[in-house]
C-alpha cells in the first residue's frame, strides 16, 4: 500500500500500524487516558505552546546551531557533515526537548510530583533540572550498574534536588528502572506524572514525546534552508528507544529525497548475546506499555540488552521506529562499541567537540558512509549529547587512569 | 457450566466467599511448586491463580517479582507451566484454575495456539495485568472460542465511567484490586473494600474477588464478608522465598505453605458468621 503521509500516526488508540497502543494495567489506564487528553488539548492552546517556546529560546537556548563540520568532512573525504547541536542544549543532550514540554503538561494537570527512569542519567539530569525549575518534587529510578558507569550524572541529579533511587532488580539498567518506574507510578496515581525519557511507553507517550522532540527536525529544516537553501539528502542519528532520531527524522519524514540513517547499538556484534539492537536482532512483543520489536527468548522472556553506552542500553525501541521500519521509510543499521569508540575519538580530535556515546553510534555510521559519498551529498548527524559524562567509560576502555 | 461458574454458585449455596490463592508456576522449582499446586485444594483453596513467571513483572512488588525470577532462573517456561495444570488435573477435576501474568510470554507462544493448550490442559480463566480491555480484543476472541474466561481487573481508579468498559466483555469473575499500587503492598480498609465492591455489583452480576494487600486470616475474614471472593498472594509466595533463603527441605517448605493456606481458608470461611 502507498502512503500519502508518513506522519499521520498514530491512530486514535495509539497503534503505528500493529505497534504501540496501551498495555499498562488497569489503575493507570484513566490516568493514560487523561494525559492523552490534557496533551491534546495542550497542543492546541496557544498560552501553552507561548511557554514551551519561550522556555525553548530562554531557557534551553534554542535554537540550537546547525553546524558546518568542516575537518571532520575533509578527513572523511566525501559528504559534506553538517552536526545539529542538541548537545549545546542547557543540560547537555536533546533530552530536555521533552522533558520540559511534559513537565508543562504535569503542571498543567496539577501534579506535584515527577518520576522518570534514566540509563546514561542524561534523562534523569533533564526531568531533575525542569522539577527544580518548576518546584516539583522529582524521584529518578536507575540501575545500579548505570549509577555506577554514570557518577557525574547521579551527582548532578542530586544537587539538582533529585531522589535517585537505585534499582537492583533484573539486570540492573534502564528496563528495570522503566519496570520501577512503573511500579511508584502505580502507587502514586494520584499526584505523580512519569516523565517518560523515550518515544516508548503507552500511549499518547510515544506520540508525545516525538511532538516535543521534533523542534529538532523543523529548526534543521529551516536552517539548511537557509544555509544550503536545499534540504540534506540524509539524516543520521543514534537509536535506543529513539527520540533523538525521530526528533530530527519526523519533519522530513515526507521529503522523499532525505535518506534516513537510524543506529543501534550492536554492541560487541549483533550476531553475538551481547548488543542491543532490537531492530536487527530482535521480535515482535509487548514491554513497558507498547506493542514493538524486543530482545526477547522464544519463550517471550526479555533479555538483558549491552552496550558501552548507557543510554542505548535497552532491549526495545519505540513503536513508531518499528513501523518506519517495516515500511522502509528509514534504514535501520548499527555500530558496535569499538565503532563508537573510534568514531568518538575522532570526533574530538577533528572538531574539538567530544560527543556522547550515544551520539558516537551515530557518527559511527556517518565515518562509514561518508567517503563513499560524493561532495554535494549532505549529510546531518543529529549530535545529540556531550560527552562529558562518558569520560570516565572512555578512560576505562582506552586503559587510562583518571 | 465452567468451573468458575460452579464453584462461586456452590460458595454461594452455602453462604461463603471464595479463598483465591495466588503461586508463580515453577517456584522455586517445577516439583516444589507442582507439590504445593497439588495441595492447595486441601488445604482450602477454592480457586487457585496460578503466575505464569515474566522476567519484568512491572504490576508486582518485590516478593512476587523474586517469585517469578526464581521460576524463570529455575528454568520455568510457558510450556512447563501448562504441564503443572495438566498435572494438576489428574487429580483434581473441580478447582477452577487461573493463569495470571504478563502479555508477551502469551503473545510469544502465539495467542491461538496458547489458548488452545490451555483449554486442553484444564485452564479455566486468564488474568493478564498489563492487557486492558482496549487491546485485548485478540486474546478475547481464541480464549472465549476456547471456553476460557477473561477476567478484568477493576481497581480503586476505575469510576462509573470506566467500569462499564471493564465489565464489557468480562466474564468469570471481577479481579478488584483494593489498592493502587502493586502487589504484596498497601492494605485498604475492608469499610473501603465494601464501599468498592458494592458499586461494581451495581455495574455487574459477575462475582466479585478482592486482592492486594490481604495478608492475615484476620484481613481475609474481613473480605470474605464483604466479597465474593478474598485473594492471597504475596504472603503466600514469601513463604517460598523465606524456605529457598533458609535452605530448608522442600518438603518442608511447602507443609509451610500449606499451613499458612489452611490458617487463611480457616479466615476466609469465618468471615461471615
Amino acid at each position: 500500500m502507498a502512503l500519502n503521509s508518513y506522519r499521520t500516526g498514530p491512530d486514535e488508540k495509539g497503534h503505528f500500524g500493529q505497534y504501540g497502543g496501551r498495555y499498562v494495567s488497569e489503575t493507570l489506564m484513566p490516568l493514560v487516558l487523561q494525559v492523552e487528553q490534557e496533551f491534546n488539548e495542550a497542543m492546541k492552546d496557544k498560552s501553552f505552546l507561548a511557554e514551551l517556546d519561550e522556555l525553548n529560546r530562554q531557557y534551553i537556548g534554542r535554537p540550537s546551531p546547525l553546524y558546518y563540520a568542516e575537518r571532520l568532512t575533509e578527513e572523511l573525504g566525501g559528504a559534506k557533515i553538517y552536526f545539529k547541536r542538541e548537545e549545546l542544549n542547557h543540560t547537555g543532550a536533546h533530552k530536555i526537548n521533552h522533558a520540559i514540554g511534559q513537565v508543562l503538561l504535569a503542571k498543567r494537570m496539577g501534579k506535584t510530583r515527577v518520576i522518570a527512569e534514566t540509563g546514561a542519567g542524561q534523562h534523569g539530569v533533564a526531568t531533575a533540572t525542569v522539577a527544580a525549575r518548576f518546584g516539583l518534587k522529582c524521584t529518578v529510578f536507575m540501575g545500579a550498574v548505570d549509577i555506577e558507569r554514570q557518577k557525574p550524572n547521579v551527582f548532578r541529579m542530586k544537587l539538582l534536588g533529585a531522589e535517585v533511587k537505585p534499582v537492583t532488580s533484573g539486570s540492573a539498567t534502564l528496563k528495570d528502572a522503566m519496570n520501577d518506574a512503573l511500579r511508584d507510578w502505580v502507587t502514586n496515581v494520584h499526584d505523580t506524572f512519569y516523565i517518560i525519557g523515550t518515544v516508548a511507553g503507552p500511549h499518547p507517550y510515544p506520540m508525545m514525546v516525538r511532538d516535543f522532540q521534533s523542534v529538532i527536525g523543523r529548526e534543521t529544516k529551516e536552517q539548511m534552508l537557509a544555509m544550503e537553501g536545499r534540504l540534506p539528502d540524509s539524516l543520521v542519528a543514534c537509536l535506543g528507544g529513539g527520540s533523538n532520531a525521530l526528533g530530527l527524522f519526523h519533519p522530513f519524514l515526507d521529503d522523499a529525497d532525505v535518506a534516513m540513517y537510524a543506529v543501534e547499538a550492536a554492541g560487541h556484534g549483533v550476531e553475538t548475546d551481547k548488543h542491543a539492537a532490537s531492530i536487527a536482532g530482535g521480535s515482535p512483543g509487548v514491554l513497558h506499555g507498547n506493542r514493538t520489536y524486543l530482545l526477547q527468548t522464544e519463550d517471550g522472556q526479555v533479555e538483558e540488552a549491552h552496550s558501552i553506552s548507557a543510554g542505548l542500553d535497552y532491549p526495545g525501541i519505540g513503536p513508531e521506529h518499528v513501523w518506519l521500519h517495516e515500511t522502509g521509510r528509514v534504514h535501520y543499521v548499527n555500530a558496535t562499541d569499538k565503532e563508537a569508540m573510534d568514531a568518538f575519538q575522532l570526533c574530538c580530535r577533528t572538531e574539538g567537540i567530544i560527543p556522547a556515546l550515544e551520539t558516537a553510534h551515530g557518527l559511527a555510521h556517518i565515518v562509514r558512509m561518508a567517503p563513499d559519498l560524493p561532495k554535494d551529498h549532505i549529510s546531518v548527524l543529529n549530535l545529540s549529547g556531550r560527552g562529558d559524562k562518558d569520560i570516565f567509560t572512555v578512560a576505562k576502555e582506552l586503559g587510562e587512569e583518571i | 457450566m465452567s468451573r468458575l461458574q460452579s464453584t462461586f454458585e456452590a460458595l454461594r449455596a452455602d453462604n461463603r466467599a471464595a479463598f483465591v490463592t495466588f503461586i508463580t508456576a515453577g517456584d522455586p522449582d517445577y516439583a516444589t511448586s507442582l507439590d504445593v499446586l497439588k495441595g492447595l485444594p486441601g488445604a482450602g483453596a477454592d480457586i487457585i491463580e496460578l503466575g505464569m513467571p515474566f522476567t519484568d513483572p512491572s504490576a508486582d512488588g518485590p516478593a512476587i517479582d523474586k517469585a517469578a525470577q526464581r521460576a524463570i532462573a529455575a528454568g520455568a517456561n510457558m510450556k512447563k507451566t501448562l504441564q503443572m495444570v495438566t498435572e494438576f488435573r489428574k487429580d483434581n477435576a473441580s478447582t477452577p484454575i487461573v493463569l495470571m501474568g504478563y502479555f508477551n510470554p502469551i503473545f510469544a507462544y502465539g495467542l491461538e495456539r496458547f489458548c488452545s493448550d490451555a483449554a486442553a490442559a484444564g485452564v479455566d480463566g486468564l488474568i493478564i495485568v498489563d492487557l486492558p480491555p482496549e487491546e485485548d480484543a485478540e486474546l478475547l476472541e481464541p480464549a472465549n472460542a476456547a471456553g476460557i474466561d477473561v477476567i478484568r481487573l477493576a481497581t480503586p481508579t476505575s469510576d462509573d465511567v470506566r467500569l462499564p468498559v471493564i465489565l464489557n466483555g468480562a466474564s468469570g469473575f471481577v479481579y478488584y484490586v483494593a489498592v493502587a499500587g502493586v502487589t504484596g503492598g498497601k492494605s485498604a480498609t475492608a469499610d473501603d473494600i465494601g464501599a468498592a465492591v458494592e458499586r461494581i455489583k451495581r455495574h455487574t452480576d459477575l462475582p466479585v474477588a478482592v486482592g492486594f494487600g490481604i495478608r492475615t486470616p484476620e484481613q481475609a475474614a474481613e473480605i470474605a464478608a464483604r466479597a465474593d471472593g478474598a485473594v492471597v498472594g504475596s504472603a503466600i509466595v514469601s513463604l517460598i522465598e523465606e524456605g529457598v533463603n533458609a535452605e530448608e527441605p522442600r518438603a518442608q517448605t511447602v507443609e509451610k505453605v500449606l499451613n499458612f493456606t489452611q490458617s487463611l481458608a480457616n479466615g476466609v470461611r469465618s468471615g461471615r458468621n
